[in-house]
């Protein structure tokens, strides 16, 4: 695969290395003169200096043949308008665009740049994880498809410990996958009891997380 | 556009830009109807509170391509803006937004045509080279 990276910050440089090592073709473009002199020493041709917002210089690049775009710049408007024009301009089918600032993920949205991938959202996806207070853990969400799949730990407080799955009303738009009990995970059917210390993953459309929240919080009871 | 009766409201995230404003004013810039709000084109608020929901236009003219490209898309595709103009210095890329139905203005073109006819205006009038041709230094 034919694979322009641009940004060659700590970020970009490793990607390029990793894409490299798995053969793929790459080009780096780093448009800061003593970061690109640093990085070529290493990538030699497989970096390009240059503005890579500038359309020859992504030309120069051979945009017109890649395969995939992967904008990874300090800069969310540099990374959002390279992914746009890589698409609609040279028809690149595959593009990944990085998140600096969380809060202006809404723009990539809006832009239509997908994947886009935001290290302060992923670490807070590993802090809920980590810090059981948080209850509800997304484990998956699949925002083309509308669906998400979470994970609940059930506290000592829970209202429903002690309950049959079958007996669960579990809220329109979600569905109990699996239980995972003791580091062990099993498919639960209606007579399955749940227990404190139990990890419910569920399979939910997007928003109904409250829901479940409530009905698996101290104020459940879940019965039917 | 304050002077022909317009409503005008600037955004700017630098508060000292109010300032330029009230050059050559006999009334502060309030006082002569415009309205200032300190913040970047990113921030919704930010644009929410210069009152973007109830403009009729949007220009997007900050010091930087990117930004003015994206916080044009933003006000045309979110907020419905009737006509949203970008400054864009890229020629090339000023070309291809427009292409793709984006209003822009770009300085750098509009200063090469202005140039180019100077040029030729000086030209004519001097008598220019030998062949009646001019060089561009």
């Amino acid at each position: 695969m034919y694979i322009i990276v641009v940004g060659a910050g700590k970020v970009g440089w490793n990607l390029a290395r990793e894409l490299l090592e798995k053969e793929h073709e790459v080009t780096v473009i780093e448009n800061d003169r003593r970061r690109y002199l640093t990085v070529e020493q290493e990538l030699e041709h497989n970096v390009s200096y240059g503005d890579a917002s500038e359309l020859w210089v992504l030309e120069r690049a051979g945009i017109q043949r890649a395969d995939m775009v992967i904008a990874v710049t300090g800069d969310d408007e540099d990374n959002m308008l390279i992914c746009q024009v890589a698409r609609e301009k040279y028809q690149v089918e595959r593009i990944i665009a990085r998140v600096n600032n969380p809060r202006n993920r809404a723009h990539f949205d809006l832009l239509g740049i997908k994947p886009s991938v935001s290290a302060t959202d992923l670490i807070l996806r590993l802090l809920e994880h980590e810090v059981p207070e948080y209850g509800l853990v997304h484990l998956l969400d699949l925002q083309e498809e509308q669906l998400e799949i979470i994970e609940i730990l059930l506290g000592k407080d829970s209202g429903i410990t002690g309950r049959r799955v079958g007996d669960l009303q579990m809220p329109d738009g979600s569905l109990l996958i699996s239980i995972l009990r003791n580091g062990k995970g099993f498919v639960p059917g209606p007579d399955t009891v749940l227990e404190v210390g139990d990890e419910v993953l569920a399979v939910l459309d997007p928003g109904r997380e409250d829901d479940l929240k409530e009905l698996f919080g101290p104020g459940g009871n879940g019965a039917g | 556009m304050l002077r022909e009766g317009h409503e005008v409201s600037c955004l700017d995230e630098d508060p000292e830009a109010h300032a330029r404003l009230e050059v050559n004013l006999d009334r502060s810039w309030e006082d002569s109807g415009g309205q200032f709000t300190v913040g970047t084109g990113l921030e919704e608020e930010a644009l929410t509170s210069a009152g973007i929901e109830r403009a009729g236009a949007f220009i997007a003219s900050t010091d930087g391509d990117n930004t003015n490209i994206v916080i044009a898309q933003i006000a045309k595709r979110k907020f419905n803006v009737p006509t949203v103009i970008a400054r864009i210095l890229d020629p090339l890329r000023a070309e291809w937004y427009e292409r793709q139905g984006l209003h822009t203005v770009c300085p750098t073109r509009v200063a090469i045509d202005m140039l180019e006819g100077a040029v030729r205006e000086g030209a004519r009038r001097d008598g220019g080279g030998p062949d009646g041709s001019a060089e561009a230094a």
